[in-house]
C-alpha cells in the first residue's frame, strides 16, 4: 500500500452500515421462523451420546428410548469421517428423575436391544435447567461487565480524540460484532453453548483490539497534524494507513481458525468446528467493523456534535 | 534508546530455543524404573476431562432437603473417602455452599479399560454405610471381612459428632453424641470392653476410619474420642462420622460423561491444526516482513513455549494446570495478539523507511510508535481475561475476591473450561509483552549492528541503501 493512496472510507459509509443491517434483519427472520437451537448447557435437559456400526433403526430407538418414560425424545445421527462407525444422540427436554443410575439401566436396556449395532456409549450429558440458566446469565454479565470496564479503559486511554465517544463507538462496534457471531449460529444452526460464549469473548477481545489500532492512529495523527486536515481526512488517512496491518493480522489469525476447521472437520470433531467456524465468521467482521463502521461512526457523531455547537451559537 | 551489540540477538535466540526445548521434551531422569521429572514437558499436560475424557458430576442433597454447611462437610468427606477408595487420586472437588452443591471432576481411569463412570458417580452419591464394631483391624482373620466384627452401632444411632479444643487436656478431640437408639448399645459395650481397653472400630463402608480404644463406660451416649489429633484430621474425622448420619442420598443434578476417544480425536485434531497455523504464520512473517518477521518467529516461538511451560508448572515443583480446549482457544488468540503486535511493528517500521529514514532510525521509530498500539490492545485483553478468570475460577482466587460483589448472587460456579480460557489468554499475552515487545525488540536492534543486515530491502522497504 502506497502512502499517497488514500480510501474514502467516510464516502461509502451508508453501503457499509447497510451490508451488517441486511445480514442482522436476516438472521432475525430466520430465528423467528426457525428458533434457536440453545444447548442443553444452558437450557437444562440430558444428552446421551452412542456410537453404533450399520443400519441403525432410528425410529425403534426413538420409541424405545421414549419407552422409559421421561418425556419426548430428539434422535439424531451423524458420522464420523475418519472412522467407520457413526453416532447417534438421543435428547431429553428434561433431566427429572434421569439420575446417574437411570441412565445407568437405560443405557444396558437400549445395547441389549440393538446389540447388532454394537452400541457404545461415548458421552452423556445432564444438566439441571435451573443450573443452565444461572450459568447462561453468568456469562451475560461477564460480557457486560467486560465492555463497562472497556469502555471506560478507552475513554481514559484516548482523551485526545474524544475519550468516551470513542468508548462508546467501539463498543458500538462490538456489538456489530456479536451480532454477526450470533448469525451466523442462527444461519448454520450450531447449538448455543459455551463454545457460544468463548468465540463472543475472543471476537470481544480481537474486536477492541482491532479498533483500538485504528484509533491509535486517529490519535497519532491528531498530534501529527492538528486542525490542519478536517475530521473525514483524518479518519480516511489513519485507517488506510492500518489498512495492511489489519489485512495481515486478519490473515494470520483467521488462517489458524480455518486450519482448525479443516482438520476438525477431517476429524469429525464437530465440538470443535462448532467453535472454530463462528470464530472465523468473527475475525472477518472484526476487521470489517473496526476498519470500515468503527472510524465513520466516530467522525458522523463528531460532525454532528459540532454542528448543534454552531447552531446553538 | 541505546544502540544494542551485536551478541545480543544470539545470546537471545540462543536462550529462547534452549527454554523451547526444555518446555516441549522437559527433564526426566530414569533410575531403574522410577522416572524423576525435573522440568515438564508437553507429555506432562494435565489435559482436561473434555479431551481425554472423564466425568464431569455435580452432587446436591434431594430438592426440598435444606442441608447445613456441616451436612455438606459430611457429604464431602464420603466423596473423598470414596474417591480415595476407587485409587482415584487426581480428581478436582469443589464445594459451593450456597446452592448445596458439590461438584466432581476426575479423568476416565487410563489403567481400567472396563471403567463404568455411571457406576463409580452411583457408588459416591450412594448412602454412607458407617458402623461401630468391637475389636479392631487385628481382630480380623484372614478369612473374615470387616462384617464380622460384632456390630455396636450404625449410622442411623448417631446424633452427631463435632471437633473441638480441649483446652484441659490441650489437644484436639471429636465429641460424639448418640441418639436414644444407640444410648443402650453403647453402654453395653464400653461396659465390657472398658475394663479389657478393647477397641471400638469406626468404618465407612469398608474403610476403617478410626480404632479407638476404650477407656471408660459410657451410659449417657455422650463420648469423646481423643488421640494426637490435628485440628484438621480431628474435623476429617468428625466429618466422616456424620457422612455415615447424614439423612439424605446425594443426588446427581448435573452429570456429563466423555469416553477417551472422543477426547483424544480432538485433542490430535488440535494439534495437527495448531502446527499448521503456526507454519503458515512463520511463512507468511517471513515472506512479507523478511528480518522482522524473522525475528517474529523467534519471539512466537518463545511466546507458546512459555504458555506451555505455564501450564504444565515447567519445574517439577510448581502446580501444573488443567488444559481444555477453551484453554487452547485461548492460547490461539494470545497467539493471535503475538503476531499483530510483531505485524504492527514490522508495519511501522517500513512506513519509516519509506518516508526516508535509515534503517536504524525506523527501527527505533517504528517500535516506539507502535507500542502505544500494541499496549492499549493487551491491556483490554488481560481486564477480559481476568474478568472471566474472576466469575468462573474456584471462590477463593484471588480475581474471584476482587469481583466477588458483581457474581456474588450466582454462587461460587466452576464452569472450569472458561476459567482455563482466561488463564491461557492471561498468561498468553502477559508473555506477549516479553517476548513481542521487549525480546524481538532487543533481537531487531542487534541484527541491525550489522552492515550486511542494513539494507531496507530486509524490512520491506525498496532497495536503495541509504
Amino acid at each position: 500500500m502506497k502512502s499517497n493512496m488514500i480510501l474514502d472510507i467516510y464516502g461509502k459509509r451508508k453501503l457499509f452500515f447497510i451490508i451488517p443491517a441486511v445480514i442482522a434483519v436476516a438472521a432475525l427472520i430466520v430465528a423467528l421462523i426457525a428458533g434457536l437451537e440453545v444447548d442443553i448447557e444452558f437450557k437444562g435437559g440430558t444428552l446421551i451420546n452412542y456410537s453404533y456400526k450399520g443400519d441403525l433403526d432410528t425410529a425403534a430407538l426413538k420409541t424405545a428410548a421414549e419407552g422409559f418414560g421421561y418425556g419426548s425424545v430428539n434422535v439424531t445421527t451423524g458420522s464420523s469421517l475418519n472412522s467407520d462407525t457413526n453416532n447417534v444422540t438421543l435428547s431429553y427436554a428434561s433431566n427429572e428423575g434421569l439420575t446417574a443410575d437411570v441412565l445407568n439401566e437405560m443405557s444396558a436396556k437400549l445395547m441389549e436391544q440393538f446389540k447388532d449395532n454394537e452400541l457404545t456409549r461415548l458421552s452423556s450429558q445432564d444438566v439441571n435447567p435451573t443450573s443452565g440458566m444461572k450459568f447462561f446469565a453468568k456469562c451475560l454479565v461477564a460480557v457486560l461487565f467486560s465492555f463497562i470496564l472497556l469502555v471506560i479503559y478507552i475513554a481514559f486511554r484516548f482523551k485526545k480524540i474524544g475519550g468516551l465517544s470513542a468508548g462508546v463507538f467501539a463498543l458500538i462496534a462490538l456489538i456489530h460484532d456479536i451480532i454477526i457471531v450470533f448469525a451466523s449460529f442462527i444461519f448454520f444452526r450450531l447449538p448455543i453453548d459455551a463454545n457460544f460464549m468463548a468465540v463472543i469473548l475472543t471476537i470481544l477481545g480481537y474486536s477492541i483490539n482491532n479498533t483500538i489500532v485504528t484509533y491509535d492512529r486517529i490519535r497519532e495523527n491528531r498530534t501529527l497534524y492538528g486542525k490542519k486536515i478536517g475530521l473525514v481526512e483524518l479518519m480516511n488517512t489513519s485507517v488506510t494507513q492500518t489498512m495492511t496491518r489489519s489485512i495481515n493480522t486478519t490473515i494470520t489469525t483467521a488462517f489458524a481458525a480455518l486450519a482448525i476447521c479443516v482438520v476438525a472437520w477431517l476429524c469429525g470433531v464437530t465440538s470443535i468446528i462448532s467453535f472454530a467456524f463462528p470464530l472465523l465468521i468473527g475475525l472477518v467482521a472484526g476487521f470489517y467493523s473496526s476498519v470500515f463502521m468503527s472510524g465513520s461512526m466516530w467522525v458522523m457523531w463528531r460532525l454532528h456534535r459540532d454542528k448543534t455547537a454552531t447552531v446553538k451559537k | 534508546m541505546k544502540r544494542v551489540k551485536k551478541p545480543v540477538f544470539f545470546v537471545v535466540a540462543c536462550a529462547i530455543c534452549v527454554f523451547a526445548v526444555l518446555a516441549t521434551i522437559g527433564i526426566h531422569t530414569h533410575y531403574g524404573d522410577i522416572t524423576t521429572t525435573w522440568i515438564r514437558g508437553l507429555t506432562d499436560i494435565r489435559w482436561g476431562i473434555d479431551i481425554r475424557g472423564g466425568v464431569d458430576v455435580t452432587f446436591a442433597p434431594p430438592s426440598g432437603h435444606n442441608a447445613t454447611n456441616e451436612e455438606m462437610d459430611a457429604a464431602r468427606s464420603i466423596i473423598e473417602t470414596r474417591m480415595l477408595n476407587n485409587n482415584i487420586t487426581d480428581y478436582d472437588l469443589y464445594m459451593d455452599y450456597s446452592a448445596h452443591q458439590i461438584i466432581v471432576r476426575f479423568p476416565w481411569q487410563s489403567e481400567d479399560t472396563d471403567f463404568d463412570p455411571e457406576a463409580a458417580v452411583k457408588e459416591l452419591g450412594e448412602t454412607a454405610m458407617l458402623s461401630f464394631r468391637e475389636g479392631g483391624s487385628s481382630a480380623i482373620k484372614d478369612d473374615q471381612t470387616y462384617e464380622d466384627l460384632p456390630l455396636v452401632l450404625n449410622g442411623a444411632d448417631v446424633e452427631s459428632a463435632t471437633a473441638y479444643y480441649n483446652t484441659d487436656e490441650k489437644e484436639y478431640q471429636i465429641s460424639l453424641e448418640l441418639k436414644d437408639t444407640g444410648v443402650k448399645a453403647f453402654d453395653e459395650a464400653t461396659e465390657r470392653l472398658s475394663k479389657t481397653k478393647g477397641v471400638i472400630s469406626i468404618w465407612m463402608d469398608d474403610t476403617m476410619i478410626s480404632e479407638p480404644s476404650v477407656s471408660s463406660h459410657i451410659t449417657n451416649g455422650k463420648a469423646t474420642i481423643s488421640g494426637s489429633f490435628t485440628a484438621e484430621n480431628a474435623k476429617a474425622l468428625a466429618d466422616k462420622i456424620n457422612g455415615g448420619a447424614l439423612p439424605f442420598k446425594l443426588e446427581t443434578s448435573n452429570f456429563s460423561t466423555i469416553s477417551p476417544t472422543l477426547g483424544e480425536g480432538a485433542r490430535d485434531a488440535m494439534a495437527i491444526a495448531g502446527l499448521i497455523g503456526f507454519a503458515f504464520i512463520v511463512l507468511f512473517m517471513i515472506i512479507k516482513y523478511r528480518l522482522p518477521g524473522f525475528v517474529a518467529s523467534i519471539a512466537l516461538v518463545g511466546q507458546a513455549a512459555g504458555t506451555f511451560a505455564a501450564i504444565t508448572g515447567f519445574f517439577s515443583f510448581n502446580d501444573s494446570f488443567t488444559l481444555t480446549i477453551p484453554g487452547i482457544a485461548g492460547i490461539i488468540l494470545a497467539l493471535g495478539m503475538g503476531v499483530d503486535a510483531n505485524v504492527i511493528t514490522a508495519e511501522r517500521i517500513k512506513e519509516e523507511i519509506y518516508s526516508g529514514k535509515s534503517v536504524n532510525g525506523a527501527i527505533r521509530a517504528g517500535y516506539k510508535r507502535a507500542f502505544a498500539a500494541i499496549f492499549d490492545g493487551n491491556i483490554t485483553m488481560v481486564i477480559i481475561a481476568l474478568i472471566l478468570m474472576g466469575a468462573f475460577g474456584t471462590s477463593d482466587s484471588l480475581c474471584a475476591i476482587i469481583l466477588s460483589p458483581i457474581f456474588t448472587w450466582f454462587g461460587a460456579s466452576t464452569e472450569g473450561t472458561i476459567y482455563s480460557f482466561g488463564y491461557t489468554l492471561a498468561v498468553g499475552v502477559i508473555l506477549n509483552f516479553l517476548f513481542g515487545i521487549l525480546l524481538s525488540r532487543l533481537m531487531t536492534m542487534s541484527l541491525a549492528d550489522f552492515r550486511a543486515f542494513r539494507k531496507p530491502a530486509l524490512y520491506g522497504g525498496a532497495n536503495n541503501e541509504k
